[in-house]
């Protein structure tokens, strides 16, 4: 048997394999969260939940209406989407003048209430969704075996954060988003409707967010509670990697899905809080962050 | 020219930042097609006005109308689309836009603006640098780009603060042909301006703004006749 | 950041009126317990000391921590160990869990006073989860289980805390003693530049104090005080749990300080109070209590930024002469 560091190769892969998944979610969460924070100067802190709302959407979905994967990947994210307009016409768009901090405890208070509802009404045990035929089984690589889900994940989720960011590298719609992340009165005051930017942004985030849910509900199981512990872990990736740069969110969350699971393979005991030490470090050597440029 | 209807029109504008009181009743007209420059010495609250007059100080009273419509109680981006352009004191070129996504980036508010090819004919140097990142210009080109990005939208009015600012002598002769060429083409331009020896050769009327109030005003012709005051005032 | 405290009363100065009223608070304090049940007292008193601690940080130097849960539970977690396995006397059980939680927010302030404003929340909220993670794995907290069956043992060798009033009386005393703390740190000149740092950062470095230092020192005061309030509900309760160490405790302060008044005095008492009359109400109604604290949470950000006894001082016409 090949050997990494007295370590069984296939267990190594294996593990490192499960870094990269949690690194295709957490790149996908810190992705919306910087975009969001953006433009809005918003820290929201529901984005768990609405991870967490985008899985049990699909899974309501499949429960009572029959509709599967393929068709949620689409309606999920719109629906979560949605979901964000409105809260942001209702509530966060209220926000906006006030001191930062303020819409951090509002969206706290909303991913209490999103995750107490599910709580109440589906219990804290997690359902399973399961794998859509087309992606069941697995593959052998030669030097392992790959479940085809898991793949998907991992391509999928790159595909998503490779094409937010040239959508906003390189779209019109992209210009308005970086320039009104500069200076959105100037932009506003040239005739561009800044206030639904805003809306449409913390949709767009909300919708990343659900779409993640969805992607993760048949690798984790469906629960109440899988958003709120995975936020935490998002936002040390975000201060690690500052929010001044979407492409700087996204390889830090991939970079720290790794190191999470190589720290499984060597000292499985760390590997809950290896990104808080890496985040610590970081904090360390360049308080602004890997990618960040102000404080 | 007391004939004409004026394009836009101000009346009894006061403006607030914060707590602070920074005009003090503003009034001023300028005609279609007239080039008008606001005079006056730091902190008189000239560019306060231009940006009072934009929305973009919202804690603002008076009126103020353009085209005889009033334009107090529209949302901020409704004002660019009445036909108002603006260029800003610190000219607002955005870094993470290029040159090209920068000078397209004010979108098209009515019919009639300058096609890409025309503004490249009257800025060469935007079309060179097209690629580069915005902020990466020379002060003088920035300055030609923010008043280029603003010839595509069709507006037919431009507020100007301070084109001149900081710039070398060769570069502001330059933004006096590209004003006097948009005054032929019919654009009205409200003007900020300290320096005044440029002011005079492009102005056809002046305000005098003191203490966030307008004090003055008179038509080019009286310069000469209004020297003593201007040289109390601001020192000319 | 200014406009995160809204209300700007003057801790100082206290009249005549506030003498008397302070002597009707303590006096219905000490009469308490002949009314309501002292444990549910006890319980609003350690949460009361637990949020005016808090307030210390938010509400006069302007730092949101969202990890208040490692001190409070932290030091539960050290005064319930000495007290139980080294047969420490309740009083040095206490002191240790200040002692512990002083150090957890020196470490914990180090790194977080390095960046501000969110990032701060956020630094603080992911350590917190850290310390959350050692406490699960750790041998001496017993996991899931706890540290149960703390003995509450004789204050100073010879007053039996397991008899109630005592127990309530010696609880009055730390609390008292807690508030007067924070009330003397605020009213300092340390204090004042801590508001002025809260007020405008950037001046307080331009008038030469080392912001950093100031904005630490802050901090492990108000994690030691909070260690206090956690190190004496751990005596009272008899035990030591993860649920005081999770982020959900640390979000918990923050309501409690929100709802009664971020940079008032006496706000985060009345905070607490509702907040743990509140929590007790819902226990027996069946309704979710984590869904009854969001939705307050936004009602509070929404309309009520102020909190209660903030709203009601700047309602209060004498206060207008502020600024």
């Amino acid at each position: 048997m090949t050997m990494v560091f007295g370590i069984p190769i296939q267990a190594f892969l294996g593990q490192l394999l499960v870094g990269l998944i949690n690194g295709s979610f957490y790149a996908m969460l810190s992705l919306g969260l910087a975009i969001i924070f953006g433009m809005l100067r918003i820290i929201n802190f529901a984005h768990g939940a609405q991870y967490m709302l985008g899985a049990f959407v699909g899974y309501l979905l499949l429960a009572t209406a029959g509709i599967g994967y393929w068709p949620a990947l689409i309606l999920v994210p719109l629906i979560v989407g949605l979901i964000g307009v409105v809260i942001e016409r209702l509530a966060i768009s209220r926000l906006y003048n006030l001191d930062p901090l303020y819409g951090l405890l509002f969206t706290f208070g909303l991913a209490l209430v999103l995750e107490g509802v599910f709580r109440y009404y589906y219990g804290v045990s997690g359902r399973p969704y399961a794998t859509p035929p087309l992606l069941s089984g697995g593959t052998n690589l030669g030097f392992m075996f790959l479940p085809n889900y898991r793949g998907w994940v991992v391509v999928a989720s790159l595909v998503v954060c490779l094409g937010t960011w040239l959508a906003i590298e390189k779209t019109k719609f992209g210009s308005y988003l970086r320039a009104a992340t500069e200076n959105p009165s100037l932009v506003q005051a040239f005739g561009v409707n800044v206030p639904l930017l805003l809306t449409l942004t913390y949709g767009i985030g909300s919708g990343l967010a659900g779409l993640a849910g969805i992607m993760a509900a048949p690798v984790y199981q469906v629960s109440p509670l899988m958003g709120s512990d995975l936020i935490i872990i998002v936002f040390a990736v975000v201060v690690v990697g500052g929010m001044g740069s979407i492409l700087g969110a996204i390889v830090t969350g991939y970079i720290l899905g790794l190191a999470e699971g190589l720290t499984k393979v060597f000292y499985p005991e760390a590997s809950s809080t290896v990104v808080f030490v890496i985040m610590a470090l970081v904090l360390l050597v360049r308080p602004a962050g890997l990618f960040g440029k102000d404080a | 020219m007391a004939e004409l209807a004026p394009l836009l029109s101000v009346r009894g504008l006061n403006a607030w930042y914060g707590e602070s009181h920074a005009l003090h009743g503003v009034d001023l007209d300028v005609l279609p097609g007239e080039t008008v420059t606001l005079l006056g010495r730091n902190g008189v609250g000239k560019t306060t006005t231009l940006r009072a007059i934009m929305g973009l100080i919202r804690k603002r009273t008076g009126t103020i109308t353009y085209e005889g419509r009033e334009l107090m109680r529209l949302p901020l981006h409704h004002t660019a689309r009445r036909g108002l352009g603006f260029v800003p004191e610190e000219r607002g070129i955005f870094a993470t836009l290029s040159v090209d996504e920068n000078l397209v980036l004010p979108p098209v508010v009515a019919p009639g603006g300058m096609s890409i090819e025309e503004i490249f004919t009257l800025f060469p140097n935007l079309k060179e640098r097209r690629n580069s990142q915005g902020t990466k210009l020379s002060g003088g080109e920035q300055q030609m780009l923010a008043i280029a990005r603003m010839l595509r939208t069709g507006v037919r009015t431009l507020l100007l603060d301070e084109p001149t600012e900081g710039l070398a002598p060769v570069i502001v002769q330059r933004i006096g042909e590209v004003l006097r060429e948009l005054k032929a083409r019919g654009m009205t331009i409200l003007l900020v301006e300290q320096n005044f020896r440029f002011a005079r050769r492009i102005a056809d009327r002046f305000y005098l703004m003191e203490h966030g109030k307008v004090t003055a005003g008179f038509p080019v012709a009286e310069i000469e006749a209004r020297m003593p005051l201007l040289h109390d005032v601001l020192g000319v | 950041m200014t406009d995160l405290t809204l209300s700007r009363e003057s801790a100082g100065a206290a009249g005549p009126l506030q003498w008397a009223l302070l002597a009707l608070a303590i006096a219905a304090l000490l009469a308490a317990p002949f009314v309501v049940y002292p444990i549910f007292l006890m319980k609003i008193l350690c949460f009361a000391l637990f949020a005016c601690a808090f307030n210390l940080l938010l509400g006069y130097t302007g730092l949101l921590s969202f990890g208040h849960a490692t001190f409070f539970g932290g030091a539960a977690y050290f005064a319930a160990h000495a007290v139980k396995v080294w047969h420490w006397p309740p009083e040095a059980g206490i002191l240790l869990g200040v002692a512990g939680a002083a150090v957890l927010g020196l470490v914990m302030g180090f790194f977080a006073i390095r960046r501000q404003g969110i990032y701060f929340a956020m630094i603080t909220l992911a350590l917190a989860q850290m310390f959350y993670f050692f406490c699960v794995q750790a041998p001496f907290t017993h996991g899931e289980d706890g540290i149960q069956g703390v003995p509450r043992g004789e204050l100073l060798g010879f007053i039996s805390l397991h008899e109630p009033l005592n127990m309530y009386y010696f609880v009055v005393a730390v609390f008292l003693i807690g508030v007067f703390a924070v009330w003397r740190i605020v009213n300092s000149p340390f204090g004042m530049i801590l508001r002025s740092i809260r007020e405008n950062e950037g001046r307080a470095v331009s008038l030469g104090y080392s912001v950093a230092n100031y904005k630490l020192a802050a901090f492990v005061m108000s994690a030691a005080l909070a260690g206090l309030a956690g190190a004496l509900k751990a005596i009272v309760f008899q035990f030591a749990t993860l649920t005081d160490v999770t982020w959900q405790m640390s979000g918990e302060v923050i309501l409690m300080t929100l709802l009664g008044g971020i940079g008032t005095m006496i706000g985060p008492i009345v905070g607490a109070t509702l907040v743990v009359a509140l929590q007790n109400t819902l226990a027996t109604s069946g309704f979710p209590v984590t869904i009854a604290t969001g939705l307050i949470f936004m009602a509070c950000v929404l309309v009520f930024r102020r909190g209660i006894v903030g709203e009601i001082l700047a309602r209060l016409p004498e206060r207008h002469s502020k600024q």
